[in-house]
């Protein structure tokens, strides 16, 4: 290593105090670094305009990249694929045969689903989609799990509308900017999902692990009824997600309740969706409610 | 005939070159999360870090100790985690390497690479228990992956910015 050029100040008292000096600034970068974290801390999207411009700043770089090499979670699985290739030939085709039989019944169940939906006049709630498009980065580096959408407001895309692809529910919009939108992952731990079992309606909480899984806690405590392989949907309480999007396959009991893992593995999908709100005005009145809740706790505390 | 001579003597590196290189090279290491690279967990080295602490350590005495701030706060931009937290303990690292720099005790390749892998140890679990302190206590055992790869990757790292400091100063 190259020998520093200032290492030993001696008994020159300038060299003693621009050391001291240099320790100086660098404690303060440290203690503000520590204030603007408590801020990012206590005000989540505090700094969010910083992000979209950096987000926007690198995005046709991202984009460009993304259309090149779509499939870069991939090449591991399409290597591993080519063993065992005859085997899992055959597995497949039987499991092909299963499920065509359950798409017919499912077809027929659908119509059934349709006309008496028709007949309660319930048809409004099947939502559109805003727009479809390609996840063109995440952040592969960090414990959060976010990842860059390539739309933006000006698609129509708005905070808080729920993001899926074919294969179940990827996340929410958490920030947007003008052609790039931020998406809070199933699986980051601070989102937490309103969930039902597939099989009986059982209401649960989903919330990420951080790892491609998330942990399932039923509402009602104290039971813990679910077994591996329960297929999770979202239940469409709360009013931001519309009920019925798989999110979530249960692999492992645990002494509260479940790990599942999650359907649509962000690495894979190649295209996500973005839908409106299931009910906005749910999600208004549920923010109004909690604004109002802190007002009167505030009152009261003073 | 005349130009090749004159510009093979008393030539000067460039000063561009020399001021602003490491600084640009730290930036587009944090900027690497912007490549299409989805993930459903933490495992992509956090080179923004890695970097910087070849510089640092290839180079003793080129940043001040309030570097880590600035460059820091740029790595927020682009991380994900929550604003400040690069720049909170970037400057914590820089402050420690500081010191250690100050006992004036010579280190050999060995040593850099052991101080290195625990300040990427250090603020790879502290990046990870400050966005939410109780649950990820119980798993970080998430980022080991992540944290071996940094570790194997460092060398090659100091490789390519040893060349590129070689670069940096020719003249």
């Amino acid at each position: 290593m190259a020998p520093p050029n200032n290492r030993r100040p001696g008994f020159s008292k300038r060299a003693q105090y621009s050391i001291f000096a240099s320790y100086l600034l660098g404690i303060l970068g440290a203690v503000v670094g520590l204030l603007l974290l408590l801020i990012s801390i206590f005000d989540p999207q505090g700094f969010a305009v910083l992000r979209t411009i950096g987000a926007e700043a690198t995005a046709p770089v991202s984009r460009t990249l993304s259309e090149v090499g779509g499939a870069t979670g991939n090449a591991g699985e399409n290597i591993s694929a080519y063993f065992n290739a005859a085997s899992k030939n055959a597995d497949m085709k039987r499991e092909l045969e299963k499920s065509r039989i359950e798409i017919l019944e499912a077809r027929s169940l659908k119509q059934e689903n349709e006309r008496l939906k028709r007949l309660l006049d319930l048809d409004k709630e099947v939502p559109d989609a805003i727009g479809m498009a390609r996840l063109i980065s995440s952040t592969s580096s960090s414990s959060r799990r976010m990842a860059t959408l390539g739309l933006g407001t000006t698609d129509g895309i708005l905070i808080g509308q729920p993001v899926r692809a074919p294969e179940g529910l990827v996340g929410r919009v958490l920030e947007a900017g003008p052609t790039t939108a931020r998406i809070l992952l199933v699986s980051d731990g601070q989102n937490v999902m309103p969930v039902k079992r597939a099989s009986d309606e059982l209401p649960a909480f989903a919330t990420g692990r951080g790892d491609g899984t998330v942990d399932v806690r039923p509402i009602n405590l104290g039971t813990n009824p679910f077994n591996g392989g329960d297929l999770l949907i979202t239940s469409g309480s709360g009013g931001l997600y519309a009920p019925g999007i798989p999110v979530a396959v249960v692999i492992r009991k645990t002494d509260t309740g479940a790990i599942a893992r999650i359907l649509a593995n962000s690495a894979k999908v190649s295209h996500v969706i973005v839908q409106p709100m299931f009910q906005a005005e749910t999600v208004a009145a549920i923010k109004q409610e909690k604004v109002d809740e802190a007002e009167t706790a505030s009152e009261g505390g003073e | 005939m005349a130009k090749p001579y004159r510009s093979r003597i008393n030539r000067q590196p460039s000063q561009f070159r020399i001021k602003f290189i490491p600084s640009i090279t730290v930036i587009l290491g944090s900027m690497v999360t912007a490549l299409p690279l989805i993930t459903d967990y933490p495992i992509l080295p956090p080179l923004g870090l890695l970097i910087l602490l070849s510089w640092r350590l290839i180079r003793p005495g080129y940043w001040p100790v309030w570097a880590g701030f600035p460059l820091g706060m740029i790595d927020d931009i682009f991380s994900g985690q929550p604003f400040g937290s690069a720049a909170f303990l970037w400057s914590l690292v820089f402050i420690a390497l500081e010191t250690l720099d100050r006992r004036g005790v010579g280190r050999d390749y060995w040593q850099d690479w052991l101080i290195a892998s625990l300040s990427i140890i250090f603020v790879l679990i502290c990046g990870m228990l400050i966005i939410d302190f109780q649950s990820n206590l119980l798993r970080l055992e998430i980022l080991v992956p992540q944290i071996l790869l940094s570790i194997l990757l460092y060398p090659f790292m100091t490789r390519l910015i040893g060349a590129i400091d070689n670069w940096r100063v020719a003249r």
